[in-house]
């Protein structure tokens, strides 16, 4: 049997959920094929913190973007997506942060992000359980959170009211050339195909300069009231950047069930999904020195996940060269729930060959050459 | 603070007991730790010494045993939550936590009931047939109250002749499995008189109580409590006024612990070689976490796994040719006790399968599988992981349950952490 279409996406993690829908509103005939659950990979695993970030200039516009296009479709999204502007924290430990905390004010600002200075003070009114001792912090009030893997199943499902073909339980097995062919011998045909995959998006594309990076969540009991804010330690960049170690930050969600998922940690170069104590242990330790109370609250369970990375910590968007109908959207690392709509966006933009909002440029897979991507 | 010991028993029913025993009686240092009080696990809880006959399969005999092994220190009362790494377990008792370290672990984590959902059945009064047991045990006045008993499994008579002794007014017990297989099962332990004699003696202590196979609840009514239960047997269905239902549907092996821990699990069950041996490198499990086989099943395998674990092979092999036999009891009880097809189709839409999330059935039976339905329902992700509607979910769908992740009962968050070093030896890597 053969099928056509304009184009497949592999993979239905928020990324590949995200570009279905997209594609679809823009009435393309679209499929996608996803092997296990929808959104059941790297997107069940991650805390869905709608965050802008300022890395690099393009970390900045890929996730404001993005953000704002999130607020736009929040009154769309039914309940069970949990989306809560509870806004972010940045918070600085001592008065060496500070001057970083007023850069980062001075940059949101100046590039139009409603920002707010909170000082010692402000913040204890703000968190009561945050520690007396940290100095002050950074709102952020349009940052969000939500339940990804619901946000990803919503869109997927949502794509398929307008049309478009959704192949579960399906594996690709190989796809360029306009063909997709599947675990089960069904060949799909179509004039573009984007890569989705995740983790496993070298299978089907290689030669992508990606590496996963292991990290690690605690979710709580339930405490209703206990935070109201998603909080992130201001020295986060630092740590999550050093990619000779293992690191941990301070990241604390609050979730609409009253329950707190405590994050993050960083690894390189972990295949397995063990959950490390130790690893456990420092990021206890870390949030204690935010919030002293938080060790004796109950833990539900650990678990781990794979965040996909770039050497330049920016996702691979776009066309793959020597295949016209080849295009690929992975690597957004621990930023693939924020950046997943403007992801869909910026891939139609292309498809369409119109102006984008954001330069294309900084995510563009021709960026790194052949032989870097072996190194 | 931190014990060590050569062996540690998690489990103090009758196959830790019995694994404590045989490995202490070997000269090793052995500990033996239990969520309970005191020992006895599921068939002797809240049982006293120097009660009673003393045969070998008596608490009295094993209270006295263990007792008498000074080699055993006993840490009952405490929960294991976490298994960190190879060697080391984490256990907890109101919010203080200890650590345990072994060299050989038996497993003797034992099983639990089956609930499956029906109409009503989160109603308060609707409760597990062993659990009634449990409350009457810890204070719970039973006396002229009305009890319905229904499920299925050999616990649903032991459990009414312990209710009728304390004076309820038990109204009748329903047995879902057919007349035709359980005279098969009668059939099948003539061979056995200790279990034709046991058998006999509920059958004795439950005179006159109406007992009826091939019937099963299908639904509850009451407002804020139960006022009475529905029955069916398939072609009619009728109405009892009652206080409490007692209600489980035979057992499922506990095998969390082994799972965390990387052992193999077939099926529901951890797999065990005939010296108890489990997939991973000196670890143990015995008893009803290897399977459901009874009281007998579960000392002997206790006492092979704690010789094994003591370096006893040659003891450990002599026992294990018994073993045989109480595997055919085992298989016996398996096909006697099956589920029917019938009580797939009990819950209504709004029916709740997963109490701790309050996920009804009609949200869950948009999925076809456990991940799918545990990610985008929440069903399974509460404070019992999923041990209830997991378990059913396993009858009712046919569903795999995802793999364990820690810790395996809730505990505090300090408690989680562990030094670096100490998890240099770890081989725990799934
Ligand atoms: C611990 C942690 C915390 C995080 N926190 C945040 C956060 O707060 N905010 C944020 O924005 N991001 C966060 N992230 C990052 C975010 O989770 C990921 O960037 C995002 O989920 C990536 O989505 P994806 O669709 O690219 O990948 P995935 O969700 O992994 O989806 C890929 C899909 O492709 C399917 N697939 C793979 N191979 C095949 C094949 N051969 N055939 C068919 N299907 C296939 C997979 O089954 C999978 O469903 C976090 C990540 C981690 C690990
Ligand atoms: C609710 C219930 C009631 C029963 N009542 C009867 C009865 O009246 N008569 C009868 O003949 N049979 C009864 N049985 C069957 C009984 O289980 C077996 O006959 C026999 O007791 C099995 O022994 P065991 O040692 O294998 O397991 P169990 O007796 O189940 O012992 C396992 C022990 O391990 C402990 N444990 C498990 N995990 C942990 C952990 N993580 N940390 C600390 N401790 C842990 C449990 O608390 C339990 O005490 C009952 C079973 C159940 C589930």
């Amino acid at each position: 049997m053969s099928h056509h279409y304009d184009v497949v996406v592999l993979g239905a993690g928020i990324v590949g959920a995200a570009c279905a829908l997209e594609f679809t509103q823009a009435g393309m005939r679209v499929a996608v094929v996803e092997r296990g659950v929808i959104g059941g990979e790297a997107t069940a695993a991650g805390m869905g913190h709608i965050v802008v970030m300022d890395d690099s200039p393009a970390q900045f516009a890929l996730t404001r973007y993005s953000q704002l296009l999130w607020a736009e479709l929040a009154p769309t999204l039914p309940e069970n997506i949990e989306y809560d502007r509870c806004g972010t924290l940045w918070i600085a430990q001592n008065e060496e942060e500070m001057p970083e905390l007023q850069r980062k004010y001075i940059y949101y600002q100046s590039l139009g992000v409603p920002v707010q200075i909170l000082d010692s003070s402000g913040l204890t009114e703000a968190e009561p359980n945050l520690s007396t001792s940290l100095v002050g912090a950074l709102l952020v009030p349009e940052d969000a959170v939500l339940y990804s893997p619901a946000a990803a199943l919503f869109m997927v499902q949502c794509a398929q009211k307008m049309g478009a073909k959704l192949y579960l339980e399906k594996t690709v097995v190989r796809a360029g050339e306009s063909e997709v062919l599947l675990d089960d011998a069904t060949m799909l045909r179509t004039d573009r195909i984007v890569n989705a995959m995740g983790a496993s998006a070298s299978t089907v594309t290689p030669d992508l300069p990606i590496r996963k990076r292991k990290g690690h969540l605690i979710i709580t009991d339930r405490y209703p009231g206990f935070c109201r804010h998603q909080m992130v330690e201001l020295g986060y960049l630092t740590s999550a950047h050093s990619v000779t170690s293992d690191s941990v930050a301070f990241n604390l969600q609050p979730r609409r069930t009253g329950q707190l998922l405590l994050g993050s940690s960083r690894q390189f170069d972990v295949d397995n999904g063990f959950v490390d104590r130790s690893i456990v242990k420092a990021m206890v330790e870390r949030a204690q020195r935010f919030i002293p109370k938080l060790s004796s609250l109950s833990a539900l369970r650990i678990w781990t996940g794979f965040r996909v990375a770039t050497p330049d910590h920016l996702p691979l968007i776009g066309a793959i060269q020597g295949d016209a109908s080849m295009f690929v959207a992975v690597g957004h690392e621990g930023l693939g729930i924020t950046t997943s709509l403007a992801t869909a966006h910026l891939l139609l933009d292309q498809f369409l060959e119109r102006t984008s909002i954001i330069p294309l440029d900084p995510y563009s897979p021709s960026r790194f050459s052949v032989t870097e991507a072996h190194a | 603070m931190n014990y060590n010991f050569e062996i540690v028993v998690v489990g103090g029913g009758p196959a830790g007991i019995a694994a404590a025993c045989a490995a202490a009686e070997q000269g090793k240092s052995v500990a033996i730790v239990d969520e309970n009080v005191g020992p006895g696990g599921q068939v002797w809880r809240g049982e006293r010494t120097q009660q009673g006959k003393c045969d070998s399969t008596s608490p009295s005999y094993w209270f006295r045993r263990l007792k008498d092994c000074p080699l055993i220190r006993q840490f009952f009362g405490w929960r294991i939550f976490d298994a960190p790494a190879f060697g080391i377990l984490r256990s907890e008792q109101q919010g203080e936590c200890i650590e345990l370290g072994y060299k050989r672990l038996v497993l003797a984590t034992g099983a639990r009931e089956r609930f499956l959902p029906f109409p009503g059945w989160t109603l308060p009064n609707v409760m597990g047939a062993g659990a009634i047991q449990v409350m009457v045990k810890s204070g719970l006045p039973i006396r002229n109250k009305r009890v319905v008993v229904a499920g299925s499994g050999p616990l649903l008579l032991a459990v009414s002749a312990y209710l009728r002794q304390h004076e309820a007014n038990v109204v009748a017990i329903y047995e879902q499995t057919s007349w035709i297989n359980l005279a098969r099962f009668m059939g099948g332990i003539t061979g056995s008189p200790a279990k034709l004699v046991q058998g006999l003696q509920y059958v004795w202590k439950t005179f006159g109580i109406p007992f009826r196979a091939g019937c099963w609840p299908i639904a509850v009514h009451g407002k804020d409590r139960l006022q009475s239960a529905v029955i069916s047997n398939g072609t009619k269905q009728w109405e009892l006024a009652c206080d409490y239902l007692a209600c489980g549907f035979h057992l499922v092996p506990n095998i969390e612990l082994a799972s965390l821990l990387g052992c193999r699990i077939e099926g529901t069950v951890v797999e065990v070689d005939s010296l108890q041996r489990t997939s991973v490198d000196s670890i143990f499990c015995a008893g009803e976490s290897t399977g459901i086989g009874g009281l007998e099943m579960s000392l002997l395998e206790g006492r092979i796994a704690g010789l094994a674990s003591a370096g006893d092979h040659i003891g450990a092999e002599a026992l294990a040719q018994q073993r045989g036999k109480m595997l055919r009891f085992a298989s016996l009880l398996a096909k006697t006790f099956a589920l029917r097809s019938e009580l797939k189709s009990l819950s209504r839409p709004d029916t709740i399968v997963c109490r701790c999330e309050d996920v009804p059935f009609e949200l869950i039976s948009r999925h076809n599988s456990w991940r799918s339905a545990k990610l985008h329902t929440r069903c399974g992700m509460g404070a019992c992981q999923g041990r209830i509607c997991g378990t059913a979910l396993e009858f009712l769908n046919g569903w795999i349950a995802d793999s364990i992740r820690p810790p395996i009962f809730p505990a505090p968050l300090s408690s989680l952490a562990v030094d670096r070093e100490n998890l240099v030896h770890n081989h725990l890597d799934t």
